[in-house]
């Protein structure tokens, strides 16, 4: 029986929440949503609610930790007791740690450092809400409010997951794909020079699925971007006035000091993105 | 990155030797420095595993004890993978919490375990919802040489392979330790393979020197049906999904290597 139910599903396979293999869920980002950051933006992407600041350029505060000839990157993710089920405890976990680390890795290769020796730029990033692939969304969002600050940037980094589940590729997993999936495949991808700047993965998979599962991710990744110049064009849009259809230039190299033109300008995209889960123990 | 006078002055030294296809000392691209593995040489730890590479070296400890499941996973015993850096093994290393990098590699060389599924740990529940069985695995850095991942991964599975756990009992839900050992029974062997970047060449193996002045790295965990079981990817430079493809391909090729010599360490 359990053997003709599995034929009967295979011919209407459906994702969990009924969504294509390869759509995104719902994204929407949205920034300059922190008065005091000096860039911000928020993100919604399925049930994930994530919020991240960016402070600086900025003087490094334990001195000893910066660096003469460039600046230094510093990035936290942190989840809010009452993002998961149960409540967590509101200290930095392991897993935290690691995420901090590889959001870092991922938002780097995008940046200018040497163009800030000695000096700080802190990216903070709240989960307000976990609803998997929560580091791929706190980087769509932490790429948004780093162009928001103002900082030159070579490319917006945008970040999606796929994975393995029911045998099948999906991508974007959401909370109970990543924790009943087969495997996990984070990715963050600079668009312009084609370069991944996230990855990991957890589970089992032939080497030909796990790299079926990395380019499916960045297609995810792509049009995670469009949104994500969007949401950006969408707030410097405003501030230009109705100058709005033909969108100038913006080069990335603008000093943070003057109105943020970042790259960001581009074509819009309405794209319905979302992420991965991560393993939520320890 | 390079970050200072003397590592720019590395970095260009290597970068000149990495081209003409060897390394400062004399290997290969994708050569590893000389495995030695012994197992089994603590009477205290359940299992153990001393692994040198190169200069590199650290001992692995396996150990048992009973402790409480998680709540969604009433009837599974809990594994855990913990890293220590200790400052005799680097001049820079002190005493403290452990740093990232121990993080890192703790969970690094946790996921491939876990998510190759070595352990069932189904079989090491006790009294449902109450007590479980802990399996702890400790890496031990004692000198560092670079790579550290792919040397405590050969390493923990090195310890566990030969693991003698100690056996509890179970009455009336009171749990006693007993004189008795079992064999630790392993599903899969997963092996982690790091391969560095450095400008445009792929290197395994990395040395302190060539890590410090590495580009980036990819680690790649397989197991012994060529499964990908993890990845993890650091560095702040990006890799494209040409090179990514390229790093599988050289991991795949070592992991069979490291295995074997892993597994004739028992």
């Amino acid at each position: 029986m359990s053997k003709t139910r599995k034929r009967k599903s295979n011919k209407t396979w459906e994702r969990v929440d009924g969504r294509k293999q390869d759509e995104l869920r719902p994204i929407h980002i949205e920034s300059g949503v922190l008065p005091n950051a000096d860039g911000s933006a928020y993100i919604e992407m399925g049930r994930n609610k994530i919020i991240a600041g960016v402070y600086g350029p900025r003087e490094m505060h334990p001195k000893r930790l910066s660096k003469p000839n460039e600046g230094v990157l510093r990035v936290r993710y942190h989840m809010a007791p009452f993002s998961v089920d149960p409540r967590r405890s509101p200290a930095p976990s392991r897993r935290d740690t690691e995420i901090s680390m590889v959001m870092r890795d991922a938002l780097e290769p995008a940046m200018f450092l040497e163009r800030y020796p000695r000096s700080a730029i802190d990216v903070y990033v709240e989960i307000i809400q976990a609803d998997g692939g929560t580091r791929c969304a706190s980087i769509n969002a932490a790429a948004v409010a780093l162009a928001d600050a103002g900082i030159p940037m070579k490319d917006l980094v945008a970040a999606c997951a796929a994975g393995k589940y029911d045998g099948k590729i999906i991508v974007d997993l959401g909370d109970y794909e990543d924790k009943k999936g087969e495997s996990d495949v984070p990715v963050a991808y600079m668009p312009k020079f084609d370069q991944v700047t996230l990855l990991q993965m957890e589970g089992i998979m032939t080497r030909e699925e796990t790299e079926e599962c990395i380019k499916q991710a960045v297609e995810g990744c792509k049009k995670v971007y469009e949104i994500q110049k969007e949401a950006l064009k969408k707030k410097y849009g405003m501030i230009q006035g109705e100058a709005a259809a033909p969108e100038p230039e913006a080069e990335a190299e603008a000093e943070p000091e003057e109105a943020p033109a970042e790259e960001t300008q581009k074509p819009e995209g309405h794209v319905d993105v979302d992420e991965p889960e991560e393993e939520e123990k320890q | 990155m390079s970050n200072n006078i003397v590592s720019r002055l590395k970095r260009k030294k290597i970068d000149e030797v990495i081209k003409t296809g060897k390394r400062m000392d004399g290997r290969g691209l994708t050569q590893y420095r000389d495995w030695q593995i012994r197992t089994g040489f603590l009477e205290k730890a359940e299992g153990s595993a001393e692994v040198k590479l190169g200069k590199t070296h650290v001992v692995v400890g396996v150990k048992s004890g009973i402790g409480t499941p998680f709540e969604d996973s009433p009837d599974e015993g809990v594994m855990m993978v913990n890293a220590e850096y200790t400052p005799v093994a680097h001049p820079t290393w002190e005493p403290g919490p452990p740093p990232d990098e121990a993080i890192e590699l703790a969970r690094v060389v946790d996921r491939g375990l876990r998510a190759a599924e070595v352990l069932s740990m189904e079989e090491f529940g006790l009294v449902s919802g109450e007590k479980v069985q802990m399996v702890f695995v400790d890496l031990y850095v004692l000198n560092f040489d670079g790579n550290l991942i792919d040397a405590c991964s050969a390493g923990a599975l090195a310890a566990m392979n030969t693991a003698q756990l100690r056996e509890f009992k179970v009455n009336k839900g009171e749990v006693t330790t007993t004189d008795k050992t079992k064999k630790l029974k392993l599903r899969a062997h997963p092996i982690a393979v790091t391969v560095a970047k450095i400008g445009s060449e792929f290197i395994v193996d990395a040395t302190a020197d060539e890590e410090e002045v590495m580009d980036g790295r990819i680690t790649i965990t397989l197991d012994e049906n060529n499964n990908v079981n993890a990845i993890q990817k650091s560095g702040p430079i990006g890799f494209t999904v040409d090179e990514i493809k390229k790093c599988i391909n050289i991991a795949s090729e070592k992991a069979a290597e490291i295995r074997s010599k892993v597994m004739a360490s028992a």
